[in-house]
């Protein structure tokens, strides 16, 4: 087959735009896709129209685009999830509908069906998962450690940005050109060029190289961060529980995220320079990788875990008003994990024909990491026990998380029996398993932790009612969509069918079709939940910041904190030191002298770097080599001239950090403590009274 | 135990005179030492998918038509005396001399790492007139895959010996440029154990099983 191409616009013409598929067979398969690539134009057009509308551009770029401060960057990168959050919940809900049509029934092409359940597990590891996961480690891990920043802020805004215009091309693959049909893990030879000449695999490969990067930079900045920059005192036996889970997550990232980058570039070398390593013929070999794959793929689904059971440790001490137990345990099981995940990845392709002697080992494996993560559920159990606990809606995710995410652990536990894994291999079972462990497991513990660490954020609880709605949709969601699809499973449903014939399939395809609209009511109470807040602000405001008396360190700055976050650097002294401080009366002290500070300057590296990325992704992917080129010597260009910079630090004189801080402890003396009964009142200024002693 | 504060880096100068920039130049060089930890991981996955597809010649040139050990050799000699002179560079900065000596080991550095890479490239061609080209076989998609990417990462420590060059004569040895000839020198050694690996699994290796 031979494909079109112009010096100038590469293999881009007027066929590359669905409403040329439109026009030529208007359909409803066409008017989805379209109406797909409608939604984010207009959403672009809506953004763009609104900052202009209410001048928001200034502030936009002063405040947000160009800020080196963690905690901005933190919250873009929530943003950024919660936005390609609704796209991943949309489709699955097409998907959903789809399957439900009926036998043989649907409205959807068997290409497009394929693009959809490529591009919904790829957004929703990279561009839900993994931003959600470290925004909030990005927001928290410097204020819970007693540090100003985490250890390289610019390289964290260029993380940002990578991982941004890598999303952003899975936007552009919906308005120019197709998404990969190859599924999220892309094996080739079917996404190699010889099966698949289009621009869909180059879009799946390029975004994954350059989140990949970004996302490497991240671990690697957190990995030192929590070495190189925890306050005096803070060792690694009072490092909080999330900080623990997040310097494991970071470890898993620097180990496990080069085979991914070395999978996708070899594919990528497959596809446009004819190399061989993953063809079907002159001595190719695809199962290099699937090996490179899961060799990233397993460990990934750890890093993105553990920070949500750091989430929950940290919510399940603090709304049983106790001190976390066997915090020893859970620091060996969080590393026993970490290490654990990488001699299991061979258990996503039992079927791939090793000797069954492998499959064995692997199979054990598997089973072990049941044992760390079963101390861990008992941990958190027993924190419950004879807590004083507050059913807030943080506890209620953890609650729903323990029931359905040992669901979820024990059908890991089935599927790692390599005899019983031929059996439901490629079926539905499995898209249930980890939908099992990845919602209850990670999307409930991040919405646990936005509404926990929320308050800290932007000065002003959400609201609590609204938030005890997502609850109970997310997870009434979560089963009606996920628990049927194990019977179709056993059933012998193979997953990503875009059709199907056996009847008996239907009453489960259209509960979890129902169920997928559940799902998309949370989401919608999720957004309705933070508009209904902003608008109450006035009555939920908590300046003092510890509005759920927490034990950690981020909860004794002000709410939101100071772009500097410690007016003077705590000196740690003791494992939940703020909730010590509380006990004996000195949680917020009188500083005798304060100094300047030193905060890293707004620099553009980080847009600049995205933009750059961006268009050199659009131009490799569409084969205009004089751009990408181009792009390529900018975006060396523009790093080496960021290292003239010789000026990039900002001073915050003394004097101003005192009347910030002064002026917070004056808040602080004038604001009525109020004890646990009352932290959803709107009398909860953030200031608390222990009014019981803390339990261990 | 209070530790006392040691030079964790002997090549930098600032220990005792600034505390504040010794760890600032700590915590950045330890970054740089996970950084290189990552790409070792590339190196490695690459250096086991050369293992396996030894054997995935289907029908094309193997090492031993291809391998040139004498310009191996050579390029083996340079690569380790330019190991040697980065380390010069290092023993200028520590020991005070002026700036212009660092400059000037960076220059020799740069030239011994061009003839490095003159001599791949002449390999490479080589290579290809004997029909050892990546298109050929899974072998050789292996042996380009992991090669290059080694004579890439020279490259850009090119790029970084002229840019630290330049601005170690605009701006003076400060605190920042001093780390910076530092994490240089740690990256230019990486390259020379990389090489080590290469000579050894992708050369002898390939001739002895290939």
């Amino acid at each position: 087959m031979t494909i079109e191409y112009s010096g100038i616009f590469g293999r881009l013409s007027w066929e590359s735009f669905p409403i040329a598929g439109l026009i030529q067979s208007p359909n409803a398969n066409e008017i989805v896709a379209n109406a797909a690539a409608a939604i984010v134009i207009v959403g672009a057009i809506a953004v763009i129209g609104l900052l202009t509308w209410f001048r928001l551009w200034g502030p936009l770029w002063r405040d947000w685009l160009t800020s080196a401060d963690h905690k901005k960057i933190g919250i873009m990168y929530i943003v950024f999830a919660i936005v390609m959050l609704a796209r991943g919940v949309l489709e699955g809900v097409v998907m959903r509908a789809q399957q439900a049509a009926g036998p043989g029934e649907g409205f959807l092409e068997a290409e497009h069906f394929a693009e959809l359940f490529s591009t919904h597990g790829t957004i929703m590891i990279f561009f839900v998962a993994v931003p959600f996961v470290f925004g909030i480690a990005n927001f928290l891990v410097p204020l819970m450690i007693g540090a100003r920043d985490v250890a390289f802020p610019v390289m964290n805004q260029i993380s940002l940005g990578l991982t941004v215009s890598a999303g952003m091309m899975l936007m552009v693959s919906l308005v120019v050109g197709e998404f990969s049909t190859g599924g999220w893990t892309a094996y080739p030879p079917y996404t190699g060029a010889a099966f698949n000449p289009g621009v869909g695999p180059d879009y799946w490969i390029w975004a994954i190289v350059v989140s990949g990067i970004g996302t490497t930079l991240t671990g690697i900045n957190f990995a030192v961060t929590i070495y190189k920059l925890r306050a005096p005192g803070m060792t690694f036996m009072r490092l909080p529980m999330y900080c623990w889970t997040i310097i494991c997550s970071s470890i898993l990232i620097v180990f496990a995220m080069p085979p991914l980058g070395v999978a996708a570039l070899m594919l990528a070398a497959d596809r446009y320079l004819d190399f061989h390593f993953f063809t079907n013929d002159l001595g190719g070999n695809m199962m290099n990788y699937a090996n490179l794959f899961w060799l990233f793929g397993h460990p990934e689904v750890y890093l993105l875990v553990l920070p949500a059971y750091g989430i929950y440790s940290e919510i399940f001490a603090t709304f049983s008003a106790k001190r976390l137990y066997g915090y020893n345990s859970l620091v060996i099981a969080t590393m026993s994990i970490a290490v654990m995940s990488f001699t299991v990845w061979l258990h996503h392709f039992f079927t791939m024909g090793q000797s069954a002697l492998i499959n064995a080992v692997f199979g054990i494996a598997t089973m072990l990491i049941a044992i760390p993560t079963g101390v861990k559920v008992y941990d958190w159990m027993a924190t419950l026990f004879r807590g004083r606990i507050r059913f807030s809606v943080p506890m209620l995710y953890g609650l729903a998380f323990l029931m359905l995410f040992v669901i979820g652990g024990l059908s890991g536990v089935l599927l790692a029996n390599p005899t019983l894994d031929y059996q439901v291999h490629n079926t539905l079972f499995l898209v249930a398993h980890f939908h099992n462990v990845l919602l209850p497991g990670v999307l409930f513990g991040l919405l646990a932790g936005y509404n926990y660490w929320f308050p800290k954020a932007f000065g002003f609880r959400l609201n609590e009612a609204w938030g005890r709605l997502t609850v109970v949709l997310w997870t009434v969601g979560f089963m009606l969509t996920f628990l049927p699809l194990y019977f179709v499973g056993l059933m012998g449903m193979p997953r990503r069918s875009f059709s199907w014939e056996d009847p008996s399939f239907h009453p489960y395809m259209i509960v979890a079709a129902l169920g997928s609209l559940v799902l998309l009511s949370a989401l919608l109470a999720v957004v309705a939940q933070l508009w209904i807040s902003i608008r109450d602000r006035e009555k939920t405001r908590v300046p003092v910041g510890d509005p759920w008396d927490a034990r950690t360190l981020e909860w004794s700055t002000p709410a939101p904190p100071p772009p500097y976050n410690f007016a003077i650097i705590p000196n740690v002294t003791e494992r939940d030191d703020f909730a010590a401080a509380k006990e004996r009366n000195e949680a917020y002290p009188q500083p005798e002298a304060y100094e300047d500070i030193l905060l890293p300057r707004n620099t553009a590296i980080g847009f600049v770097l995205c933009v750059f990325s961006g268009v050199w992704m659009f131009a490799l992917v569409w084969w205009i080599w004089w751009l990408a080129a181009l792009m390529s010597v900018l975006i060396v260009v523009a790093f080496i001239a960021w290292t003239f910079q010789t000026d990039t630090e900002v001073v915050i004189p003394a004097t101003e950090v005192r009347k910030q801080h002064e002026a917070w402890l004056e808040i602080v003396r004038n604001s009525d403590p109020v004890n646990r009964d009352h932290e959803c009142a709107p009398e909860n200024r953030g200031l608390a009274r222990p009014d019981m002693e803390a339990t261990t | 135990m209070k530790r006392a504060p040691t030079h964790s880096y002997p090549g930098l100068n600032l220990g005792r005179r600034h505390p504040e920039a010794d760890k600032a130049s700590e915590v950045v060089t330890f970054g740089f030492w996970v950084f290189l930890m990552s790409d070792l991981v590339y190196f490695g996955l690459m250096f086991a998918i050369y293992i396996t597809m030894i054997d995935a010649q289907a029908g094309g040139p193997g090492p031993h038509e291809l391998f040139n050990l004498k310009s191996i050799f050579a390029q083996t000699l340079i690569l380790l005396t330019s190991s040697l002179t980065v380390g010069l560079a290092m023993l200028a900065l520590k020991y005070n001399l002026p700036r212009s000596r660092i400059v000037m080991w960076f220059g020799v550095t740069l030239v011994l790492g061009l003839s490095f890479l003159v001599l791949e490239m002449s390999d490479f061609m080589a290579m290809a007139e004997k029909g050892g080209i990546p298109q050929r076989s899974g072998f050789l998609s292996a042996f380009y895959g992991l090669v290059p990417l080694h004579g890439l990462h020279v490259a850009a420590g090119c790029i970084w010996l002229i840019v630290l060059g330049i601005q170690l004569r605009v701006f003076g040895l400060t605190d920042l440029l001093m780390s910076r000839v530092v994490r240089l020198a740690l990256f230019w050694h990486f390259l020379d154990l990389i090489w080590i690996g290469i000579i050894t699994i992708v050369y002898f290796g390939g001739l002895a099983y290939g």
